[in-house]
């Protein structure tokens, strides 16, 4: 029997444990990963020669991160793994790569998508300024390059990521100017119900908070955020405080995101259905294995925001429901313990959203003026005018018009807060102005990209 | 140049990597990105094509491209995926 060609996208906490569930079977799947080490982004691996030991790079984390790492190493004789390659698009049972310069067509029997997500970002007026970037952004910048993003950082935003970064960059000496939060206090109040579900990860949320208040760290929360300041660069954060009040904390950096947003891209080109989350997000539709189109497969935060130990989880589902459909006898009992645990976290995960609930509404009331897209420099006031004067109610439709979501990165920076404006241009609900639609390539090819 | 943007503050001890930034050498060290070096010399990686004003990264994740910088060989590239290497040079004005 000629074994069957499976291929996995993303090597994070989700790919790895679909490719372990896979071999664990006799198979051996080719693993794709545009990063150059497995590890994905919670995970993530600094370059060779950095000497950091687990503990200081991953905190809390540190032994489940070393633990996937070492899965992952014990698995490499069985994987065909290639790393800083990219996965551009996926069409006729055949997944499309680039590897420095190089295209490949990769025809596949099953594909499982575990790529994983970025930040959440909604725009302000001066966030495209040199020294604004995102949570995300500021902790890679830690953890894989050992820099902090500037000399004084004020971070704002919601969510966990906002007091993991900021306690993560104090850590490491640099200077936390402010952690400014949208959420309140009494947000975490109401969540505790939903957080006690994973009682260790929300005990380290509070301790990171605890940490801000021991290095006497300006913090407020229930704030709105008004502008990044700044000629040439960033110079500070203005903002309304909890009583109305505006203030503006000097700073020659800030990190900021709003929690964080799945990267569906290949999904939608690998025929997925989309459900709008109630919350300003579409997710690609999947069953509780993962099985997301014919032989198509997604799991991770790819497919929703449940955290890296769901991620694992549901790259193990994923893996183990190819193992089956191929034929490969999988004891109930073993799904059983997963979707277990996998509904403990998403118990959790309803109170972390209860806790730092976007603040969707600031999309809606930017000024005109404010940079919408970074890519293509359009702005707020002319997604508004095409939605007012030429009767773009759709968020495609729109697009196409004033180039919102129209640039190099597919609107995945912009796209969320672009629906949010034209929602409240049209006066309708967001999931009324539909989702932007993804092209391949998912992302730039270089110009000299050949295949073979 | 501007004021350097990032600050190391760790792993200082890696093997010197020789890059050129507008002409001026920059020593960066073996590990670093592009970005990385770009942001550890000034606080640019290049004026934004849309405007308005300079631009110097976002996500450091390769998601938001951003950071797309011009080298001096006339090709461009994602500056916060990419590694230094020895004589590496790159424009950004
Ligand atoms: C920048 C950042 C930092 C984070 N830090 C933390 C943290 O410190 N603690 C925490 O609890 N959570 C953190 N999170 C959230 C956490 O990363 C996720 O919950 C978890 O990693 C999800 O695992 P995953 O396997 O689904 O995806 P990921 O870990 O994101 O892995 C996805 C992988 O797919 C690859 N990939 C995606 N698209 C493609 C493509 N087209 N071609 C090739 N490869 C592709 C990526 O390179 C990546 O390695 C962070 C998220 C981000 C974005
Ligand atoms: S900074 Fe976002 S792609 Fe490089």
């Amino acid at each position: 029997m000629s074994e069957a060609r499976i291929v996995i996208v993303g090597a994070g906490p989700a790919g790895v444990r679909a490719a372990e569930a896979l071999v664990n079977h006799g198979l051996a799947p080719i693993v794709i990963d545009e990063a150059p080490a497995a590890g994905g982004q919670i995970y993530r691996r600094p370059p060779a020669g950095f000497a950091r030991p687990a503990r200081v790079l991953y905190g809390f984390e540190a032994a489940k991160a070393q633990r996937l790492h070492a899965a992952f190493e014990a698995l490499r004789p069985r994987l065909d793994y290639r790393p800083d390659t990219l996965a551009w698009n996926v069409s006729e049972g055949s997944l499309w790569t680039q590897r420095s310069g190089t295209i490949e067509r990769i025809p596949f029997d099953r594909l499982i998508l575990c790529t994983g997500a970025m930040d959440r970002v909604i725009p302000l007026p001066g966030w495209t300024l040199p020294g604004a970037f995102t949570l995300g952004g500021a902790q890679v910048a830690l953890k894989a390059q050992g820099c902090a993003v500037g000399r004084r950082t004020v971070f704002f935003g919601t969510g966990p990521l906002l007091y993991l970064v900021a306690h993560q960059i104090a850590a490491a000496g640099a200077t936390v100017a402010a952690v400014l939060d949208t959420s309140r206090a009494r947000d975490s109040w109401h969540a505790l119900a939903g957080l006690v579900a994973v009682p260790t990860t929300a005990l380290k949320g509070a301790w990171y908070q605890l940490d801000l208040v021991l290095r006497r760290t300006p913090w407020h929360r229930g704030i709105r955020p008004l502008a990044v300041m700044g000629r040439d660069r960033v110079e500070g954060v203005r903002f309304r405080d909890a009583n109305g009040t505006e203030r503006e904390i000097a700073c020659d950096a800030v990190a900021f995101g709003y929690g964080l947003k799945p990267e569906t891209q290949l999904a939608e080109l690998a025929g997925a259905a989309f459900a709008y989350d109630g919350a300003g997000l579409w997710l690609p539709r999947v069953d509780p294995a993962g099985r997301l189109a014919p032989n198509v497969y997604a799991a991770g935060d790819g497919c929703g925001i449940l955290g890296a130990d769901a991620a694992e989880l549901a790259g193990r589902r994923a893996g183990l429901a190819v193992a089956a459909d191929l034929g490969r006898t999988v004891p109930p009992r073993e799904i059983a313990g997963i979707e277990r645990r996998r509904s403990a976290i998403r118990a959790f995960r309803a109170g972390l959203e209860v806790a730092f609930p976007t603040p969707t509404e600031l999309a809606a009331t930017l000024p005109d003026a404010t940079i919408l897209c970074r890519c293509e420099g359009a702005t707020v006031g002319a997604l508004r005018t095409v939605a007012n004067h030429k009767d773009a109610g759709e968020i495609n439709q729109a697009k196409a018009l004033c180039r919102v979501g129209m640039g190099r990165c597919q609107g995945r920076v912009c796209g969320f807060a672009a629906c949010q404006v034209l929602a409240a241009a049209r006066g309708v609900s967001v999931e009324a102005v539909g989702r932007l639609r993804a092209q391949a390539p998912v992302k730039p090819l270089p110009l000299a990209a050949r295949l073979p | 140049m501007a004021d350097p943007q990032f600050v190391r503050v760790a792993e200082r001890h890696r093997a010197p990597v020789a890059i050129v930034i507008d002409g001026r050498p920059f020593q960066a060290v073996a590990g670093d990105t592009l970005l990385t070096a770009l942001l550890l010399a000034g606080a640019r990686v290049r004026v934004a094509e849309f405007g308005p004003g300079d631009r110097a990264g976002f996500c450091l994740m390769g998601a938001c491209q951003d950071c797309w910088v011009n080298l001096a060989d006339g090709t461009r590239t994602r500056a916060c995926t990419t590694p230094v290497a020895d004589g590496l040079s790159v424009l950004t004005a």
